[in-house]
Parts: C-alpha cells; sequence; structure tokens
C-alpha cells in the first residue's frame, strides 16, 4: 500500500460529528461539560479552542506524540503550545498502521512513515472546514482566509478557531484538502520550533506509565514462569503462601504455562510469588545449553549447501573464490539479547459497568491485545477497550504477535471472579529469564579478491532462527521459505557486491525469539561492515573510499548511501583523522528506508583498555520532520547497539537462562560512552525511519575502531571476552 | 504496627511490616508513582529518592530504616531550588525519551550538584554511573546536569 492510497477514504469514512463529553483538564479539575469536536478522527478541538491530536502510535520515547501532533499543527495553522495529545483507542479501520493493512501497531520505524501524508490530510481537512465555516459566516471567500496561531485570518477578519468549531462539523469534508508546501512550513524541519510534547510529565513523576496504574480494589497477578522454555506446571505448593499478608491465591494458568499468583499489592504479590514452589514437567522443554546451540549455528555456515539459495549462485561464487588472489575468509556469532526496557512488562484489565473490560497497556501492537482479549475472555470486539498509556521503553518487546503478557494478564483474569481489575507485573528477572530473545545468529563469509585487490567473490552464508516463522507476520515478510528479517541487509545490500552469493539455513527453535531494535540489521550490519573494513586493511584502501567506490551511484539507494558518507567525512573532519591516541572505525548501513553512517573513536587498544571518546552520526532519513527528535533517536540508537555488543548476552545451562537481571545483563552506562554528535542530510525525500537505523552502524564502527587501535578483530559477540574496555 | 515518616515535608503514617522496601511504600501505600520500579536490585536508579538529601535507591532501602529522616521523592522536585534548575535544563534540552528512568535520573543530578555545583563531565559520569537509562540519552543528561549548574549560577 503507497502512502497516499487512503487518503480519499479516510476523509470520507471520518463522519465528522460533534459530541458532548466530560472531560478532565490538563490540571486535573473536571471540565464542565465542555463541547468537544471530533473535526476528524485524529483532530479534536474543544469550545475554547483547544487542539488534541489523536496519535495511533504508542510513545515509547521514539517521540510520535510530538511528530504527528507536529503534523496537524502545521497543516491545522496553530501553535505548538496551542495543542496536546491523547493516544487513539485500539480500532484498526481508523487507526491502522498504513503499512500494516487492516492492522494497529507501532514498530519496523514506521509511525512517521506511514502517517506523514495521512496527519497533515487530517490537519489540512480541518482547516479548510473551519475556514468554510468562518467565510459562510462572514460572506467572503474561502481563498481569502487562512489559520495562523490559531486565528482565522483574512479579508480584514479574525477570529479563534473556537468560535466556528460548532459550525465546522457541517461543511462539506473536503476529499482533497490543499497541503501546504514545504515553503509554508513553521515547524517541519526547522530547527528549534518543537519541543517534546512528552517532556513536562516525565520530569515531574506526573506521567502515567501502564506500571503506574493502580484501583483500589485491584488484585495484583504475578506469575511464577517456567525456567526453561517449553516446561509446564506439573502441580505447585502454595502452603507457606497462604497467611502472608496480602496474598489472595495461586491458581494454575490455562494453557499450564505458570502459576498466577494474587496479591493486594505488587510487593506482597512478589513475596507471596516467592512462597511457591512449582514442579515443572520438562518433557517438551528446552534442556540444551547456549554453547550446543551456538555450535549447531556455526556449524550450519560452515557445512555444504544452505537450505535457501537467496541470492547468486554459490556453486558459481566457490569457483570465482578458488581463483583469488587473497581470500578473506571469516565466521560470526551474535548471542541471544534481551530487550530489558526500563519498565518491566505490565498491563491492567479493568472490568467495567457494560460487561466488557478495558485494557490498560503501553500498547504497541493493540491490534493483537485487543483480540487477544476477545479471545480469552469470550467477549465481541465491541466490548474490549485498549487504552495506550506511555510506555517505558520496548524496543520491540511490547510488539509481540503472541501478544504475551497482555495474554496472561487475560488467562490471570480469567481466573478470578471477573469483579476487580487485575494488574498483572513482571519483575526485571522474569524480563531477563522471560524469554523473547534477538535470535543467536552465525554468520561465515569468504570474500575473494583478485591480484588488484578487487573483490571477486563473495559467499555468505546465515543460520539463526526465524523470527516470523509460525506467526501472524509469516505471510507477509516469509517467502519461498525465506524469513526476510534473517537475511534483511545483506542479500539486498546497497553496495555493487561482484559475485555474492548469500544462502541461509533456518535454525530448529531453540527459545523464543523476537525483533529486537532493527532486527536482522543487528547482525548482518555488523559483518557486511566488518567485511568491508578487513578488506580496506587487507588492500591498504581508506574504508571511506573503499565503501564510496562499492556505491557508484547506480541506483539512488547508492546516492544515498554514499551521501551520508560524504556528510560524516565532513562532519568528523576524516581526513584528519581521530584525535592523537586515538583511532576510528566507520560503518554505514541502510535499514528502515534510512541511511546512516557513523564512525567512532576509541582511546586505548593494544594492551590499554578501549574507551569509547567520541561517535559521529550522519543520517538520511528524508523530510526531517522533528531535527531534535532525530538527533535523539541517533544518540540512542548508537548506545543501545554499542553497549550490547560491548558486554551484553543471554546464556542457557541446560535450558535455564543464567541472567537474572541488570547486575549480569549490565545496560551501557553513562561512563562507557563520550559524546555523539549527529549530522542530518538535507532532504526533500518522504520521511523514512529513524528509531532503529541508527543501531546497525554503532556495534561494527565500534569493532574497526578497535581492529585499527591495535586491539583483536571481533567477530564472536559480545566483545568483553575479548576487549577490556575502560 | 503504624509508622510515621516524613516524606516530601508532610507526616505520613504506614502501615508497612518490617522488610518492605521503601520503594512499595511510596508507589503501592501511598500511590506516588512518580518514582518507579526498575530492577528491585539497586541496580539501575529508576526508584532513587532522597535521604536526608542522599540520592539512595528506595528498592533497597527498608521501611524500618527511615523513621525519622526526611524522605523526598521527584514530585517535590519543582519546589527545589536544585530540583527547579534541573527540570528546567532537562526541558531545554528535551533530555527524556521513554522517560521511566528520568525521575531517578533527575533525583540522581540534584544529589551532585548539591554537593558539586560545577561538575566536569569525569564527575558526572562517576556520580551518575548508577543510573541506567536503556534509551541511552547520557550525553543530554551529562549535558543537562551541565545546563542547570549554569542556570543555578546564575
Amino acid at each position: 500500500m503507497t502512502l497516499t492510497t487512503s487518503r480519499r477514504r479516510f476523509l470520507q469514512g471520518a463522519a465528522a460529528s460533534t459530541v458532548l463529553l466530560v472531560g478532565m483538564r490538563a490540571n486535573g479539575v473536571m471540565a464542565a461539560a465542555s463541547e468537544t469536536t471530533d473535526i476528524n478522527p485524529f483532530v479534536r478541538i474543544d469550545a475554547t479552542g483547544r487542539v488534541t491530536a489523536i496519535v495511533k502510535h504508542f510513545e515509547m520515547g521514539q517521540g510520535p506524540s510530538t511528530g504527528l501532533t507536529t503534523l496537524i499543527a502545521e497543516e491545522l495553522g496553530v501553535t505548538m503550545d496551542q495543542i496536546d495529545y491523547d493516544f487513539a483507542p485500539s480500532n484498526p479501520q481508523v487507526y491502522n498502521n498504513l503499512l500494516f493493512g487492516t492492522f494497529q501497531g507501532t514498530g519496523g520505524s514506521t509511525a512517521m512513515a506511514n502517517s506523514f501524508v495521512q496527519y497533515r490530510n487530517a490537519g489540512a481537512a480541518a482547516r479548510e472546514m473551519l475556514i468554510a465555516a468562518a467565510a459562510s459566516d462572514w460572506g467572503v471567500d474561502e481563498s481569502t482566509l487562512d489559520i495562523v496561531a490559531g486565528q482565522i485570518t483574512g479579508g480584514g477578519k479574525s477570529a479563534p478557531i473556537a468560535d466556528f468549531v460548532a459550525s465546522a462539523v457541517s461543511q462539506d469534508v473536503p476529499a482533497e484538502p490543499r497541503l501546504r508546501t514545504p515553503d509554508e512550513w513553521r515547524l517541519i524541519g526547522k530547527e528549534g520550533a518543537v519541543k517534546r510534547k512528552d517532556t513536562a510529565v516525565k520530569i515531574d513523576g506526573s506521567g502515567t506509565f501502564a506500571m503506574d496504574f493502580h484501583f483500589d480494589n485491584q488484585l495484583v497477578v504475578m506469575i511464577a514462569h517456567a525456567p526453561r522454555m517449553g516446561a509446564v506446571v506439573k502441580s505447585f505448593d502454595d502452603t507457606d503462601a497462604k497467611g502472608m499478608t496480602g496474598f489472595e491465591m495461586a491458581k494454575t494458568l490455562p494453557d499450564n504455562s505458570g502459576v498466577a499468583v494474587f496479591a493486594d499489592t505488587t510487593w506482597n504479590a512478589m513475596q507471596a510469588r516467592d512462597a511457591i514452589v512449582v514442579e515443572w514437567d520438562n518433557t517438551n522443554a528446552e534442556m540444551r545449553s547456549s554453547d550446543t546451540i551456538r555450535d549447531e549455528l556455526i556449524a550450519g555456515v560452515e557445512m555444504g549447501e544452505a537450505t535457501y539459495q537467496t541470492r547468486g549462485d554459490q556453486i558459481d561464487t566457490a569457483n570465482a573464490i578458488s581463483g583469488a588472489a587473497k581470500v578473506i575468509d571469516k565466521t560470526f556469532y551474535f548471542p541471544l539479547l534481551a530487550h530489558a526496557p526500563m519498565e518491566p512488562l505490565t498491563c491492567t484489565i479493568e472490568p467495567i459497568a457494560d460487561g466488557g473490560v478495558v485494557l490498560h497497556d503501553g500498547a504497541q501492537f493493540p491490534t493483537f491485545g485487543h483480540m487477544t482479549l476477545t479471545q480469552v475472555l469470550g467477549l465481541p470486539m465491541e466490548k474490549v477497550q485498549v487504552k495506550t498509556v506511555l510506555a517505558g521503553g520496548s524496543f520491540g518487546r511490547r510488539a509481540n504477535p503472541t501478544a504475551d503478557y497482555n495474554l496472561e494478564c487475560a488467562m490471570a483474569f480469567a481466573l478470578t471472579d471477573r469483579s476487580r481489575p487485575v494488574k498483572l507485573v513482571w519483575s526485571r528477572d522474569d524480563d531477563i529469564r522471560g524469554g523473547y530473545y534477538r535470535p543467536a545468529f552465525a554468520h561465515r563469509v569468504r570474500v575473494g579478491l583478485d591480484e588488484a585487490g578487487q573483490i571477486i567473490g563473495w559467499d555468505h552464508r546465515i543460520s539463526g532462527q526465524s523470527i516470523m516463522k509460525g506467526t501472524a507476520m509469516e505471510p507477509m515478510i516469509v517467502h519461498d521459505g525465506v524469513d526476510h528479517s534473517s537475511i534483511e541487509g545483506v542479500a539486498d545490500t546497497v553496495y555493487n557486491v561482484p559475485g555474492m552469493s548469500v544462502g541461509l539455513t533456518d535454525h530448529a527453535k531453540a527459545t523464543s525469539v523476537l525483533w529486537w531494535r532493527s532486527v536482522g540489521h543487528t547482525h548482518t550490519a555488523f559483518v557486511m561492515e566488518s567485511m568491508i573494513d578487513m578488506i580496506a586493511s587487507e588492500t591498504d584502501t581508506d574504508p571511506l573510499e573503499l565503501r564510496l567506490s562499492m556505491l557508484p551511484g547506480k541506483t539512488p539507494a547508492q546516492t544515498r548511501m554514499a551521501g551520508v558518507l560524504n556528510k560524516l567525512a565532513e562532519l568528523s573532519n576524516w581526513k584528519a583523522g581521530a584525535p592523537d591516541g586515538q583511532s576510528r572505525g566507520l560503518a554505514v548501513h541502510h535499514s528502515f528506508g534510512s541511511f546512516v553512517a557513523e564512525a567512532v573513536d576509541v582511546s586505548g587498544g593494544g594492551d590499554d583498555a578501549v574507551k569509547i571518546e567520541k561517535v559521529y552520526c550522519a543520517v538520511d532519513c528524508g523530510i526531517a520532520v522533528n531535527p531534535d527528535v532525530i538527533r535523539a533517536q541517533m544518540e540512542g540508537g548508537i548506545g543501545f547497539g554499542i553497549g550490547h555488543v560491548m558486554r551484553d548476552q543471554i546464556t542457557l545451562t541446560d535450558g535455564e537462562v543464567d541472567q537474572t537481571n541488570f547486575p549480569d545483563y549490565e545496560p551501557l552506562r553513562i561512563s562507557d560512552i563520550g559524546a555523539i554528535e549527529v549530522a542530518i542530510v538535507a532532504s526533500a525525500d518522504a520521511p523514512t525511519g529513524v528509531g532503529e537505523p541508527g543501531t546497525p552502524p554503532s556495534g561494527p564502527a565500534l569493532a574497526n575502531a578497535i581492529a585499527r587501535a591495535g586491539g583483536p578483530r571481533v567477530t564472536m559477540l559480545p566483545m568483553i571476552d575479548e576487549v577490556e574496555f575502560a | 504496627m503504624t509508622r510515621e515518616l516524613k516524606l516530601n515535608g508532610q507526616t505520613i503514617s504506614t502501615n508497612a511490616q518490617d522488610g518492605t522496601p521503601l520503594l512499595w511504600v511510596i508507589r503501592d501505600e501511598l500511590k506516588m508513582t512518580g518514582t518507579k520500579f526498575g530492577c528491585g536490585v539497586a541496580s539501575c536508579g529508576a526508584c532513587t529518592v532522597h535521604i536526608d538529601g542522599e540520592p539512595t535507591r528506595s528498592c533497597q532501602t527498608f521501611v524500618e530504616d527511615v523513621e525519622g529522616v526526611e524522605i523526598t521523592t521527584i514530585e517535590a522536585m519543582s519546589k527545589d531550588k536544585i530540583g527547579a534548575a534541573v527540570q528546567q535544563a532537562w526541558t531545554e534540552l528535551d533530555v527524556v525519551q521513554c522517560g521511566y528512568c528520568q525521575s531517578g535520573q533527575i533525583m540522581s543530578a540534584v544529589g551532585l550538584l548539591a554537593e558539586n555545583k560545577k561538575p566536569t563531565a569525569d564527575e558526572i559520569d562517576e556520580y551518575m554511573w548508577g543510573n541506567a537509562c536503556r534509551c541511552a540519552t547520557y550525553q543530554r543528561i551529562r549535558a543537562g546536569v551541565q545546563r542547570a549548574a549554569e542556570i543555578l549560577e546564575a
């Protein structure tokens, strides 16, 4: 689906209506039956002229509460101070992600990409209806009017939009509202014009995350989870929990995946859960250790033919390489990784008077949560509401085709008499040990170079557990057996790579796996960019020049990728190189429609501990709607990527996860990383992703810096096994 | 048993049993949710409050140990001179992303500025080490502390 196909349909489908609402003002005072008008599903205006953008994407820090609000404000003609935001209810007919079909959800760095035209249309339609109402009242031509800073202005007249909200809704809904042209933009792409809309509530403790929900009569439920993937409850003993303060009951979940422990408060639920002894049936449990899984994955890229030949012909490539003057042959390994968002997983199911329920959740995929509740609780769609609140990070974890924690909460709720709200709380230990990891992957690459140092063959084999197979995502992303997310960034590389073949061998299910910020690019970018740096070293070529030579501008993507490299060269003063005593590593990657080049300067290396002194980043994400949000996403994406390649992994011993909490799944700390400087390439192309694309180049840029500093060439992650960090 | 605690300048009573972390008294009993639960083992700093002005992890501070001391949470920071400066700096620089760790970051930043009016980048790193941010807003936190120092100096 293109971004514009639904434009007309949405405007026609958006039956403008006036509704009388009683709502809470921002200051908590009950507003006295103030009239609030839904001009269309995305624009609400109250009687005082205060505008609310209805934001269909959840806020995990990546910025849509600011970005989509910016689009409405720009087109409507209000200042950022005259507009608030609210999260959309679950309604996939109206609030679907236009790139996901009839499905409401946030992911794949698509929030701005799929909303850019839709939200501008919504704001422009509201503007034209307000203007039509004023023009009719004033007896002037609509074309003489505009809305500026919330005032309808023109023909010598001026009035606040509040005066015409009621009459605007009876105007014809414009099928093709005029969008403001870039030369008219006051907000989009303007440095300093927009501040984050979610800052205020995040610095004074007033913001509501799902963890902050509290109902006076609620039950808190924690789940005693199986220590091994696939184990089920055989029996449990709650003798010691009985009589504990606040303990209510313990029951086995209907799917036997765990024991639900109910109490009156979170702390009491934690205490009671610890007191319950569960006997597990390990018949179908994963009993292997991660060392075994690692050996299997590496064997999967070492041996014979790959299951799927996704690009080129392996025999032709092997023949080409057999005649090479020099062969670089490297095997890479990427461990399981946890997402570990700051807010542990949690949601609340609240029964309401009509016999239905409300799910309060930092809902990344409201549609899956919605459907899951209807199925588990036997309710029709209209009896389930999903109310989205702030999410304390996600990195992919809150978007799950199995809706796992919503499902747990629904099963727990179904074990009660359904009269009291049930709040599910995961601890950090649940989060680290509870599965849904970035799958482990192995790559082996053999690159053949001729006498002149030119690439004549690139034999690339990948093995890992598919993220998409067996999920609702399979029809969209798996084609001819190939899970595109396993090979993205290699098989579709932007570079000119002569004689390239790419083979994929799926690894049998070892753990529950899930996309993790930047999905397949978490490993594919590391391999591609490490290999290219090794080629540059081997051929004594400048690593930036080598990359540019592989991007001769034969496609728009090659031109844009070269563009970010050149921007990075300028930003980092590439020719002068790293400061004295430091070494610089480079990487560039294309993901989620965007192009990002990064350079990492490190001190140390060789015998000295490595310290990340500075990171440079150049990004081309099309039109930069909110430049400072984009910079923040690059900074965060870099930190997220670097922290994990440095020292994080989830390992299994006889099927049990070894790590338990942050002390042994150590997050990146402030002292680990120096300043990050970001430059945005000016562009008139449609906006593309920013939440994920900053992550892929960060790991290989660090690896390349360490190798150039005289440290090891790390191909087996995490780095901590081979590299000492300061 | 009922205990009296001094929190944000007020006296409040709690029935929490010995061994109950202060975090859960604040969140579950007092329904003040600005102080966050992140790890429960004093490893992430999301639950940071001030005990007699000193940043302290409330998830590993027990109710029986805080009788008679001054407990301060994020909810009181706008009325604190340093707290208000830090909040202003955080706003100017748009430090937050998901925001879940930021209450704790701000409580630690205020503690730092109370004892060091003009911290260097290295001093900030050393002091703030225990406050994890999975969104990695670290460079803005660093800049935010230094900006708050400027605001306070002016």
